[in-house]
């Protein structure tokens, strides 16, 4: 039960198309974030942008060791989660320029999606609201006594928060299928971790009675074994784990944020330590064509950018719409799951 | 057809509900040995087991949070508030995660809340309250709220079917006092309002405890017609308006704080698409904005009574 730290990215679960694949997801997530953030200067995002710069590898390694039938509630920084489970860059795009083919067809903006049809739901701006959500899946999953698991992200601001604390004791006292993943960037906005608790919350998961570990989240293959190794447990009735990914925010809090709050110094250790940089020293090691694979994602890109940009805005006639659901209710749907070992 | 307490009603609906449809199970604080603090699923663990009536942490957001999860894929949960007044403490996982999730992301949340609500018993402050105006307020979130044993059990099987985001506000005054016939079987109620009592001089529109209360004030008042509301979202907005054209004399009553409270809305619209069949001012009794006070003569003095009903009916049939 007590809390590991220091795990180690050695995995034997993942095959070379694995890990090139998690390369080619944290490499699209930080293209399409910076494209957009371009698309946001020139007036074609609305509102304000958010990204997840130096984070990449939390949500490509923890949604890459998910399942079909898991299910997912995802965070702002956590954009690779998503294009894991299958949504497209082009509808990415249109989500973040507010247009008919985004994801919530401009119901809502930036990064507050999720495609239910891919097993996603997208998050709130009160954090961390989806931890309950993600233990409520977690919760149904166990009265069906379904083999799956619910997993959520949230920062290290979210922990100083009720629902934070409701969440790790619901799914310690029920023992639930639920992996949280903690992701610890150092700031909440502009509150350092010090301002916000007294003890580091990896080591309060042992208080709601299940393992928390720590993880390196700029080490996306750590990342993978971790979640994949708490969703064992989960799938085998042991409950619940905490996985705390230590990273760094590289960027604002959003695009106004001109992080004057933080030590260039600081940042350019964590920029020695880029999660992108990281996994492509391990490719080259293998012999895999880094380059080609750049340019593939690049590609990618241009093409969403291309097919985003035609999309409609949506009508105003339609504003007023579908605050209710008039017919079945749906339920969330399978992702793509494309880790060799759980494809079927 | 088997007569029945409000309270016996609302067990009966959600029962009939369990048996019927695997997808639904109760979620609450102290509701699975001990039956919830007013026992409406008292002796249900025996029938459905611990895993469909889950005694919970004493935490409503986490009530609320993870009864959106568990919908999500697939579930039809049943919360319940010990007191209507704690939904506060869920306020947030109900107006920002439920309320909102089907507009933004065209993802249905089917999740009842039992809330029961209301005051008249010295409950005092945290114990008697009516909170569902401050939903009515918060898009994507339906209340119901019945006045009988009969809709108490149809309008709780129309709520757990809904594939929306439910409040029944089930009234505590009425638990133990109310009796009726109540049909067998698992019939919904439709959530639009009912016509109580049928009149022609004035109408008195209102709904849960209060209509017992307008129906007592105005027994002896000529030609009186008392509309129950029953749905407050959605509001039946054409039966207020053809009780406006068939009376032309309007007294709102809510046992809520008179400020935004259910029937001010119903005011505005009386106002905005009524006016021309008004023959005299629109009238409202309330509760008046204050916290409901502990004391008998306090809280008396506070809640809307017969007598203060029947004044502002009098009063305005005089007019």
């Amino acid at each position: 039960m007590a809390t590991e730290t220091a795990r180690s990215g050695e995995t034997e679960h993942l095959i070379r198309d694995d890990r090139v694949a998690l390369l080619r997801y944290m490499l699209l997530m930080r293209g399409i974030e910076e494209r957009a953030m371009t698309l946001y200067r020139q007036g074609k995002v609305p509102g304000s942008f958010y990204d997840g710069f130096g984070q990449e590898a939390v949500s490509a390694g923890a949604a890459f060791a998910m399942g079909p039938k898991d299910r997912l509630c995802v965070l702002h920084r956590d954009l690779a989660a998503h294009l894991v489970r299958g949504v497209t860059p082009a509808r990415i795009f249109g989500q973040y320029m507010g247009r008919a083919g985004g994801v919530t067809a401009g119901r809502d903006g930036n990064v507050h999606f999720g495609d239910w049809r891919l097993g996603c739901v997208g998050m709130v701006s009160m954090l961390p609201d989806m931890m309950l959500v993600a233990t409520g899946m977690a919760m149904a999953f166990k009265l069906r006594h379904e083999q799956r698991c619910a997993l959520t992200w949230f920062g290290d601001g979210s922990t100083s928060r009720g629902d934070f604390h409701e969440a790790m004791n619901w799914a310690g006292v029920q023992k639930l299928p639920v992996v949280f993943v903690l992701e610890n960037n150092q700031f909440a906005y502009s509150t350092p971790l010090e301002a916000q608790f007294a003890v580091d919350p990896v080591h309060r998961a042992e208080g709601y009675g299940f393992p928390g570990w720590s993880v390196d989240g700029n080490d996306v293959e750590a990342v993978f074994e971790a979640a994949r190794e708490a969703r064992e447990r989960a799938l085998a009735g042991e409950g619940p784990t905490l996985i705390a990914c230590e990273t760094m925010r590289m960027h604002g809090h959003a695009a106004h944020d001109d992080m004057k709050y933080v030590d260039k110094t600081r940042l350019e250790e964590w920029r020695r330590k880029d999660p992108i940089e990281r996994q492509e020293r391990v490719l080259d090691g293998l012999g895999v064509d880094v380059a080609a694979v750049r340019e593939g994602v690049a590609r990618e890109i241009e093409a969403g950018v291309e097919e985003a940009l035609a999309m409609p805005m949506p009508d105003p006639e339609t504003a007023t719409e579908g605050v209710f659901c008039d017919g079945e209710a749906n339920v969330l749907g399978d992702g793509q799951a494309p880790w060799s070992e759980v494809q079927s | 057809m088997p007569a029945m307490t409000y309270l016996q009603a609302i067990t009966d609906g959600l029962r009939s509900e369990m048996r019927a449809d695997e997808r639904v199970f109760c979620m609450g604080e102290d509701i699975g040995v001990f039956g919830g603090a007013f026992k409406v699923t008292d002796g249900f663990i025996d029938e459905f087991g611990p895993d469909r009536v889950m005694d919970t942490p004493l935490a409503e957001s986490g009530i609320v949070g993870t009864a959106v999860g568990a919908a999500v894929v697939g579930m039809r949960p049943v919360c319940e508030m010990q007191f209507s007044d704690f939904i506060s403490c869920g306020f947030d996982q109900l107006v920002n995660v439920a309320g909102k999730m089907h507009y933004r992301q065209g993802l249905a949340v089917p999740i009842t809340v039992r809330l029961p609500t209301g005051g008249g018993f010295s409950g005092g402050p945290f114990h008697s309250q009516n909170p569902e105006a401050w939903f009515m307020h918060s898009p994507g979130i339906k209340i119901v709220a019945p006045a009988t044993a009969e809709d108490a059990k149809g309008l709780l099987i129309s709520a757990i079917r809904d594939p929306n985001p439910v409040l029944f506000c089930e009234h505590k005054f009425l638990y133990r006092r109310v009796k009726g016939e109540v049909e067998e079987g698992a019939n919904p109620t439709p959530m639009r309002a009912r016509i109580a009592r049928d009149g022609d001089t004035l109408v008195v529109i209102t709904y849960g405890a209060m209509v017992h209360t307008a129906l007592e004030a105005t027994a002896e008042l000529e030609g009186v017609r008392v509309l129950d509301l029953r749905s407050l979202v959605p509001l039946d907005e054409e039966a207020i308006l053809e009780s406006v054209r068939a009376c032309s004399k309007v007294v709102i009553v809510d046992e809520a704080n008179e400020l935004c409270a259910a029937g001010a809305q119903v005011a505005a619209l009386v106002a905005e698409r009524g006016f021309e069949d008004l023959d005299g001012p629109v009238v409202r009794v309330a509760t008046p904005n204050v916290p409901i006070p502990f004391s008998p003569p306090l809280e008396q003095a506070v809640l809307p009574s017969v007598d203060r009903v029947k004044e502002a009916c009098v009063e305005l049939l005089e007019y």
